[in-house]
């Protein structure tokens, strides 16, 4: 289960009580690091994203954020600092680096803006019982088919020491394909992305569950589409080394 | 001590394979600090010194460094060098190593545990070994400064995991240092040379030293290095080069000669010496010289031209494309990007990595040379000062620049049927942290094991082990209820953190954390040196510095002494001894003649006698009421000695 996550990141500084504007993690006033606890991503980037999760970033300015950040948050400004400091420090520097990873690309942005808004998106790790959910799309039901058929042949093929080069040159064509749709699919994220803004910038949530709703799917369609092509390829360049 | 933490000095050390290094911030500009010898390079060789059979082991001896070298040729059964190829590995992972390196090692090692290194009748971890290293370095700072050193930056290669990592730290504390941080060796050579200039676009760094190769690939801006990737080899070096030499020419001798030296641990000594020393003659020289005299009598005499010295090691330097190849791929640059190379290591001084470094980074051809300014042995060791006077935070210079690091392998967790599911990709900026949750799989489980493992592989079995946790302590529900979160950190030193807690109970989970091949804490403080060992080749600066702290303690202690009620059972002729040779103490503790101090110090202790023992009576009769003796010894013996004990607590004072 994924809940909808709840801030309660404090509003005020630890030590000058200040209101904490611009980035939760340090007080802009007295310049002293803030606990990390309960805060997201988007808040972390909170003056570039905005506070209401915006998709469409300035990925330039994301990255001045972030040099400005580390520079005031990394555990060499607080060597000398109390241990509580320092711990802080270290929190809220992973914080930082990992909100910067996730949200400097718009499929880990996207995913996990998702995550946030309660959608269950990718494999989740339960422990030891990890439940690998891999569902085809039903309009690729057929294809995909088809295509373990031939990925098996070229397998028999492989272990009999030979190698059929128009399957070769086949399933080529079939990963170009599926990389061209993938292009598509980041294109459209991008799209449905601006959409999802607009909707925050009009006030209409219903436009924003239905911008969401689409991001979900296509993200579904792009994992799914993603390990077919690592799978094809990794056919392709065995079938090539025999 | 009262120490002003602003002006203690943080030093920052080279811990290498082959040659060690300690360096500082003098001013605005990076310095190393040469040795008793006058030599910047500590040799990494440590060596037992020979002892009567029947000695104590606290008379016992270490030798480090240019002192240790003979050790290695005339007793190779007590010495040890290369000792970082050990570092954190378990015994199944260094099989390879025992072929080509004289390492003597326990016989009784099971897998997964820690390594033990023999030498004479004594056994040592890599991390002790390295501990001996660190510990001369220390001294030598202290020497140089006139004041103790208790703060360092020390490198590791960046492609150092997990456990080789917590093996160098746990050597930095029981060598008495704190290690403020641990910092990629190529990082530190960017650092060093990033100082002059603001310097703004990718730098590439290639590290070839005498037993890891390292590349990294670096974003500099307005005193920013973000490294964006990094890869390696922990286990390639200037060290397989001669193991090369040293293989061609034990054959040659074993046909020409017909005696296998194989089994002569001296003879391969004196034998390795030599290639190494053909091997740097070849970097200058046309072609290079062997000249030994064997067991026999018979001379071994070889030529070796420079084209079949880089015929025979071309697939050793080929090696080092690879990493160079991905480093650049996991960045997502290609070689015309990089704006500026920097060579690192000894081993780049061969012009033939110099030729392979030009292809795979496109240097002459696009008009560019790799940058050697700076000494290539040395300048790790440069760099670490940097970052040690950044986390000291006293130089101007310093005040703008940071270092953003990766972490160089990915981070998983074992999952169903053996596969490994990443938390943290190789190359994530650190500090790096994933949050993952378990649950259980039986009704009422209260305990789940988890298997952490770092590397590139889809199998756990291929990956390497970092640990096996167990969290404990889980309040028993229905299978798949309970709901755990674990948050794994991966610290600024590359260091993994763990901590875990029950969500629906809100219970912290407890984790009890097994180290594949680490120690734990409390076997790290029983190998913290000084133990035994008096052996000092820089003795006096070392013993003016522990006279002075003596002095300092016995000096606390006198000045509390009259407020304690035993102070009333004494003369006053004993009061005004005691205060006289107080000032004489104070006096001459300031300055710098040893033996004035010392002598200084006897006086205060015979002046102080008969307090001490008045102060000792009436502790043993306050802990004797209604007790046994043997269990008011006991007592005391646990309780705060400060207050029963003399104020010189058992200091004894030292005659030559």
């Amino acid at each position: 289960m994924t809940s909808v996550v709840t801030t309660s990141a404090p509003a005020a500084c630890w030590a000058c009580r200040a209101a904490l504007g611009g980035s939760p993690l340090l007080c802009a006033a007295c310049g002293k690091v803030q606990p990390a606890a309960g805060i997201d991503y988007f808040q972390v980037f909170g003056s570039v994203v905005g506070f209401e999760r915006r998709l469409t970033i300035d990925t330039a300015a994301l990255e001045r954020e972030f040099h400005r950040l580390s520079r005031r948050l990394h555990p060499d400004r607080f060597a000398r600092a109390t241990a509580q400091e320092q711990e802080w420090s270290l929190a809220a520097t992973a914080l930082l680096n990992d909100a910067y990873r996730t949200l400097r690309e718009l499929v880990q942005r996207t995913e996990y803006l998702l995550k946030l808004e309660g959608f269950e998106i990718g494999e989740e790790f339960a422990g030891k019982n990890k439940t690998a959910k891999r569902q085809p799309p039903a309009d690729l039901l057929e294809e995909v088919f088809e295509l373990n058929m031939q990925l098996e042949e070229m397998r028999m093929n492989r272990k009999m020491g030979e190698s059929d080069p128009a399957l070769h040159s086949e399933l080529t064509a079939v990963s170009l394909r599926f990389e061209s749709e993938l292009a598509k699919l980041d294109n459209n994220l991008v799209e449905k992305g601006a959409a999802w803004d607009a909707g925050a910038a009009a006030g209409d949530s219903a436009g924003r569950a239905t911008a969401a709703k689409d991001m979900a799917a296509q993200l579904d369609r792009r994992r799914y589409l993603r390990n077919l092509v690592r799978d094809v390829n990794e056919a392709l360049s065995t079938d090539k080394e025999s | 001590m009262p120490e002003d933490r602003a002006t203690e000095r943080v030093i920052g050390i080279d811990l290498g394979t082959t040659n060690s290094l300690v360096a500082y911030m003098e001013g605005d500009k990076p310095v190393v600090i040469p040795g008793v010898d006058g030599s910047n390079l500590v040799p990494s060789i440590v060596a037992l010194d020979v002892t009567p059979a029947d000695a104590a082991a606290s008379s016992r001896t270490v030798t480090v460094g240019n002192s240790a070298r003979r050790a290695l040729i005339e007793t190779p059964e007590r010495a040890v060098y290369s000792v970082k190829r050990l570092m954190g590995r378990g015994l199944e992972d260094v099989q390879d190593e025992l072929k080509l390196f004289p390492f003597h090692l326990a016989d009784d090692i099971q897998p997964g545990e820690v390594l033990r290194i023999r030498l004479g009748e004594m056994q040592f971890t890599p991390s002790e070994i390295s501990a001996y290293i660190l510990r001369q370095l220390k001294r030598n700072a202290e020497r140089y400064f006139g004041a103790a050193v208790t703060k360092a930056v020390i490198t590791v290669p960046a492609y150092f995991n997990d456990a080789q990592r917590q093996a160098t730290r746990d050597a930095g504390r029981m060598a008495g240092l704190e290690v403020l941080r641990l910092v990629n060796e190529p990082t530190a050579a960017a650092l060093a040379y990033g100082l002059d200039r603001a310097k703004a676009g990718l730098i590439a760094v290639y590290d070839f030293g005498g037993g890891t190769f390292d590349v990294s690939i670096l974003k500099l801006n307005d005193g920013i290095f973000e490294v964006i990737a990094t890869n390696g080899d922990t286990h390639l070096g200037g060290d397989d080069i001669d193991n090369l030499l040293l293989a061609v020419a034990l054959d040659e001798i074993r046909n020409e000669h017909g005696v296998d030296l194989r089994q002569q641990p001296d003879a391969i000594q004196a034998l390795r010496k030599a290639v190494i020393e053909a091997k740097i003659a070849l970097s200058t020289e046309p072609s290079a010289k062997l000249d030994i005299e064997l067991p026999d009598g018979d001379r071994y005499q070889r030529e070796i031209p420079r084209e079949v010295f880089e015929q025979l090691i071309a697939p050793v330097l080929a090696r080092t494309a690879g990493p160079c190849k991905q480093a650049m791929a996991d960045a997502g640059v290609k070689p015309e990007q990089i704006e500026e190379l920097v060579l690192v290591g000894g081993s780049t001084r061969i012009p033939a990595v110099r030729v392979l470094v030009d292809q795979v980074f496109e240097l002459s051809a696009r008009g560019k040379q790799p940058h050697t300014e700076l000494n290539p042995d040395e300048v790790v060791a440069l760099g670490a000062a940097v970052q040690a006077s950044i986390l000291a935070g006293n130089s101007t210079t310093t005040d703008e620049l940071l270092l953003l690091d990766v972490t160089p392998l990915s981070l998983g967790i074992e999952a169903l049927g053996g596969v490994v599911a990443r938390i943290i990709q190789r190359n994530s900026t650190i500090p790096a942290s994933a949050t993952e949750h378990f649950t259980t799989g039986v009704d009422g489980q209260t305990n789940v094991a988890i298997h952490v493992l770092q590397g590139e592989r889809e199998l756990a079995a291929d990956c390497r082990s970092l640990a096996r946790f167990d969290l404990k302590g889980i309040p028993p529900m229905q299978a798949g209820l309970p709901r755990i979160e674990v948050k794994f950190l991966i610290d600024a030193n590359g260091i993994l953190q763990v901590s875990a807690r029950e969500q629906r109970s809100g219970i912290q989970a407890q984790i009890e954390v097994k180290p594949t091949y680490g120690l734990t804490d409390e076997q790290v403080e029983t190998m913290i040196l000084d133990s035994f060992d008096h052996a000092e080749t820089d003795f006096e600066a070392r013993q003016l510095i522990e006279a002075r702290q003596e002095a300092e303690t016995i000096l606390i202690a006198v000045n509390k002494a009259p407020a304690h009620s035993a102070w009333q059972l004494i003369s006053e002729t004993e009061k005004i001894a005691i205060h006289i040779a107080r000032l004489h103490l104070e006096k001459v503790r300031c300055e710098t003649d040893l033996k004035a101090i010392r002598d200084a110090v006897t006086s205060l202790d015979h002046a102080t006698r008969n307090f001490a023992e008045k102060m000792m009576d009436a502790a043993v009769s306050g802990a004797m009421r209604g007790k046994t003796m043997q269990s008011a010894s006991d007592d005391m013996a646990a309780a705060n000695p400060a207050e029963i004990h003399a104020p010189h607590a058992f200091a004894q004072a030292e005659f030559e």
